[in-house]
């Protein structure tokens, strides 16, 4: 039902260029105006919730997150506090991902970033995406940086990824044919169903969606849009699912990161 | 279990104060199948009791309606300063429990 209704909004608003039912001229590479967090978006009750320390269910996996931190692992029993001590020596860090592996020239997100340290640097079995354990260390490093504006960067060797992210953000995929731009430039404010469209920046990420009854990772919600469309999803860790993280966290720069975020 | 227990700071003798629990839990409904067409079993945490010092000051029944990562906030008193201790079961018979101490001011 809500394919059909999303068929019938984006017919007509699928151009980019202004025209008569409202949708938004954009400029190909332009960002929306004004930038605005996807808690904006939200209804007053799920702000709140989000907002509630104890109300916020992501912080029930920032808990966890606390407590595996000190855990030792692998063969070398090392914990992530062993070398990276406390971890308010990670504020900020979640601003800067994507980024570009400087050893491996790969580009990881903060959720790579963790399953990297696991067995490159404790020794230990690899986390899966998408497992509890990483959700919950991702939602404690995110939320270490709460409130600080997203500062990726997409040059030198970022610059290839992020064009390439640029340009799937920009292409139409599956069987209704839509692009990212479509809905989260074209469209946002206006209502898919019940819900409004946000600007699909991802700052409120490692999330807590109802829908999944659980938490979750951007890569997870972008599969979910891919679904949504009715496109192929990526296998998870596939360079295409990156490389748009990096685009969207270039097109948020300067937005307050809000992990965990809390939204439908 | 993870859980999360908060009382506020300090509380009046006597007057009601909110005690505010989430607990991560699946709460699986027992009404969702798998791909294969299996009834996904029912585990929902069942009973979440509090006590004070010992005594019983509250009892809560919970059922599939009740979403995954509960949040519970209820009000109690306190005569005076002292433990309280809220603990929950399953119908997997997997139980939490969380400790947080009270206190009361005149």
């Amino acid at each position: 039902m809500l394919a059909a209704v999303m068929a019938a909004v984006l017919a007509s608003a699928g151009c980019t260029a202004g025209d008569a039912d409202g949708a938004r001229a954009i400029a190909p590479q332009a960002r929306p105006q004004p930038l605005q967090q996807g808690s904006a978006f939200m209804p007053p009750s799920l702000r709140a919730m989000q907002a509630d320390e104890l109300e916020n269910p992501g912080m029930l996996w920032v808990a966890r997150g606390s407590k595996l931190w000190q855990q030792a692992e692998g063969t070398d029993v090392r914990s992530c506090a062993s070398c990276h001590g406390a971890v308010q020596s990670m504020r900020g860090a979640a601003t800067r991902y994507p980024q570009v592996d400087r050893a491996s020239g790969r580009l990881l997100n903060l959720e790579a970033r963790i399953m990297q340290c696991r067995v490159e640097r404790q020794k230990a079995p690899p986390l899966a995406w998408e497992s509890e354990p990483l959700l919950a260390l991702g939602a404690y490093v995110a939320f270490q940086s709460q409130g600080l504006p997203m500062r990726p960067s997409v040059e030198g060797a970022a610059r290839p990824f992020f064009e390439r992210g640029r340009e799937r953000y920009h292409l139409r995929v599956g069987q209704m044919n839509l692009s990212c731009s479509q809905c989260h430039d074209a469209s946002w404010g206006r209502q898919l169903g019940p819900e409004t469209i946000s600007q699909g920046h991802g700052t409120g990420y490692p999330v807590y969606r109802l829908e999944w009854q659980g938490a979750g990772s951007l890569q997870r919600r972008l599969r979910s849009c891919l679904s949504g469309v009715r496109a192929e999803m990526f296998p998870y860790g596939a360079e295409e699912h990156l490389e748009l993280e990096l685009y969207l966290a270039w097109r948020a720069e300067g937005l307050a990161l809000e992990a965990p975020g809390v939204r439908r | 279990m993870v859980a999360r227990v908060r009382v506020p700071d300090t509380v009046k003798r006597g007057e009601p104060f909110d005690v505010r629990i989430a607990i991560q839990h699946v709460m699986e409904t027992g009404y969702r199948f798998d791909n294969a067409g299996r009834t996904i079993a029912k585990n929902v945490i069942h009973t979440l009791v509090a006590r004070y010092d010992g005594i019983e000051v509250y009892r809560a029944e919970l059922g599939s309606g009740i979403a995954a990562n509960p949040y519970l906030q209820f009000w109690i008193t306190a005569p005076a300063s002292g433990m309280l201790e809220l603990s929950w079961v399953d119908d997997a018979g997997v139980a939490g429990r969380e400790r947080v101490p009270v206190t009361v001011r005149d």
